[in-house]
């Protein structure tokens, strides 16, 4: 099974996910980028995120967003 | 009416409140007075500089200081060149370029950039020159030589050589979409609009100049905010938003990212949306969320100035079902054709043409381009335009227009219209690509550009480079390097072939 980070590199090859903490706020991820991440995510990993998770903090880093996917998995 | 500009000088005379904010943005907002005041001071500057007649560039943050920039712009007699700071350098100079503006009227952020590309056109700050001193009569007299038919903007779409193509449309065309729009998004002074689409595309004209017209209010909404759908909604309910406008790719994202199951934007009563095809799964979903508000769907290229046509979706649709794009507006009529100029018969294909005082002037600057689109209506013995607009469609059997699909490449994503030879003409020009061909895997709405690398640049170079030339509406998905591109037996690109090639590994991850 593919990982967060494949997902996201494969996206963005450019961005330097280990150090980037500021994905929203540099418009790194940029508006219509979320549902095509949000579907990759539920895809690939099959981890939906519900709307209300949709927040800034949530995507602002690869930490966060892993975070998230991992917290989804153990609610599930 | 022959100027747009009337629609806020009527509205100031009878306003009750003409401290009613008419233009909400994310740092500020803007009253009818203020408007009103400082677009004529803007006016009165431009008059002052001998400027008449000419391109005006706006460079602006998405703001009401943009909206009275804008204004300010018609009253000096000139027509605006909207740009965006979110756009590339290198679109921006080539708008620049072809329009070769007398002045740019630009913002704290935006001004330094000019400078700093080292663009050669002289650059003035907005404020400022929203306070410089109003002269009525310099104003009645440019008014008084003002014909209908004067340019009002400039809006740049893509081009399928790589040059964006400047759409220039007259007041008229404008006072004649705007008329009908409002009849059938039946606004008024108590509409209050959440504006989802950039200033520097034609279809911000719907939340612009209605709110003008009535008095009404418009909000410019962050557009971060479309990221966050839950945020999206709560910031139309604080602001008491009815009505919105809408590509449908934002509305689809809302229904789409799951929203609406726990959200309501409940203060919605009007709901359009086009630009492209809302699938029905999405809409259908929209309408269970309001069942008590009106959704209309709208369609119409930047050519014939805004929105052509419309239709009340006013029921549910069958997922195989497409809702129809309608009727044309009052005063415009959709002739189809056929491959040999005649009219098919009825319920089979052709393109869609548009006449009526709602076509615009053409193309800025290029006659061959404008004379190809823009040709005289095979169907009639005088003199008579119609706009070839490149979309197939036909009559329903409810006599209703259907939208079938494009005759070339140009495609639709997140709102906007983009020809894949654009992007391969930039993404040829990267120093570390020789050759490139993009694909659109329409259901998952990703551009794909396959291309053959030089410099043995990594895929992370080569995306650097792409973000850089590219406006961000365009920058692929996903890029693959590949040795050969394939090529038809008439010698372009294959682009079936490596649609094809993708969709199958994508099927097998």
């Amino acid at each position: 099974m593919a990982n967060l980070l494949e997902i996201l590199q494969e996206m963005y090859p450019d961005v330097d996910f280990a150090t980037h903490t500021a994905l929203i706020d540099d418009k790194v991820i940029d508006s219509f980028d979320v549902i095509t991440l949000v579907a990759e995510i539920s895809d690939r990993l099959d981890v939906a995120i519900p709307a209300e998770e949709l927040i800034p903090e949530n995507f602002n880093s690869y930490a966060a967003l892993n975070a998230l996917v991992d917290r989804l998995e153990d609610e599930a | 009416m022959t100027n747009v500009l009337q629609y806020l000088e009527k509205t100031m005379t009878h306003i009750p409140n003409p401290d009613k904010p008419a233009f909400i943005g994310e740092t500020g907002s803007m009253t009818f007075r203020q408007l009103y005041h400082q677009s004529r001071a803007i006016g009165t500057f431009l008059a002052d500089r001998g400027v008449r007649q000419q391109p005006i560039a706006v460079f602006m943050e998405k703001s009401p200081d943009m909206i009275a920039a804008f204004l300010g712009v018609a009253y000096g007699g000139n027509y605006y060149v909207p740009v965006d700071a979110e756009m590339p350098p290198v679109r921006i100079q080539l708008i620049l370029e072809t329009v070769n503006p007398p002045l740019i009227i630009c913002d704290e952020t935006t001004q330094p950039l000019v400078e700093k590309w080292g663009l050669p056109y002289a650059t003035q700050l907005f404020s400022g020159i929203n306070q410089h001193p109003i002269s009525d009569n310099t104003l009645a007299q440019i008014r008084a030589q003002a014909i209908d038919a004067d340019p009002l903007y400039v809006v740049f779409t893509s081009g399928s050589t790589g040059i964006p193509k400047g759409v220039i449309a007259c007041h008229r065309s404008v006072i004649d979409y705007i008329d009908s729009l409002s009849g059938v998004l039946q606004v008024g002074p108590d509409t209050v609009f959440g504006n989802q689409s950039p200033l520097y595309l034609d279809a911000c004209l719907k939340e612009i100049y209605p709110t003008l017209k009535y008095g009404a209010s418009a909000y410019l909404i962050p557009k971060s905010l479309f990221m966050f759908p839950v945020r999206l909604i709560e910031y139309i309910n604080d602001n008491r938003i009815n009505t919105i406008c809408w590509v449908a790719s934002a509305l689809g994202l809302v229904a789409g990212l799951g929203a609406l199951d726990k959200f309501t934007p409940h203060t919605l009563h009007t709901v359009a949306f086009g630009s492209e095809v809302f699938p029905i799964k999405h809409f259908n979903r929209w309408r269970e969320a309001l069942p008590q508000a009106r959704f209309i769907h709208l369609y119409g290229p930047t050519e014939a100035t805004g929105m052509s046509t419309y239709y009340e979706a006013d029921r549910t649709f069958g997922p195989d079902e497409s809702i129809p794009i309608g009727q044309p507006f009052v005063n415009t009529e959709i002739i189809l054709l056929d491959d040999n100029d005649a009219r098919p018969p009825q319920g089979e294909p052709g393109e869609i043409c548009i006449r009526g005082t709602c076509l615009s002037l053409g193309y800025f600057g290029d006659t061959q381009r404008t004379q190809a689109a823009f040709v005289q209506n095979p169907l009639s013995p005088f003199p008579d335009i119609i706009y070839k607009t490149g979309d197939m469609g036909y009559i329903g059997p409810d006599s209703r227009l259907y939208f079938i699909a494009r005759k070339d490449h140009q495609i639709k994503h997140m709102g906007h219209r983009i020809e894949l030879a654009e992007i391969e003409w930039v993404a040829s020009r990267c120093k570390d690509i020789q050759m490139a061909c993009a694909v659109f895997d329409s259901d998952a709405s990703r551009i794909i550009l396959y291309y053959m690398p030089q410099n043995d640049a990594t895929k992370a170079e080569v995306m650097t480079e792409l973000k850089t030339n590219l406006p961000r509406y365009m920058v692929p998905h996903a890029i693959f390097p590949i040795e050969n591109l394939p090529l038809t037996a008439g010698g372009k690109f294959d682009r079936l072939s490596l649609l094809e090639k993708y969709l199958e590994n994508k099927k097998g991850k």
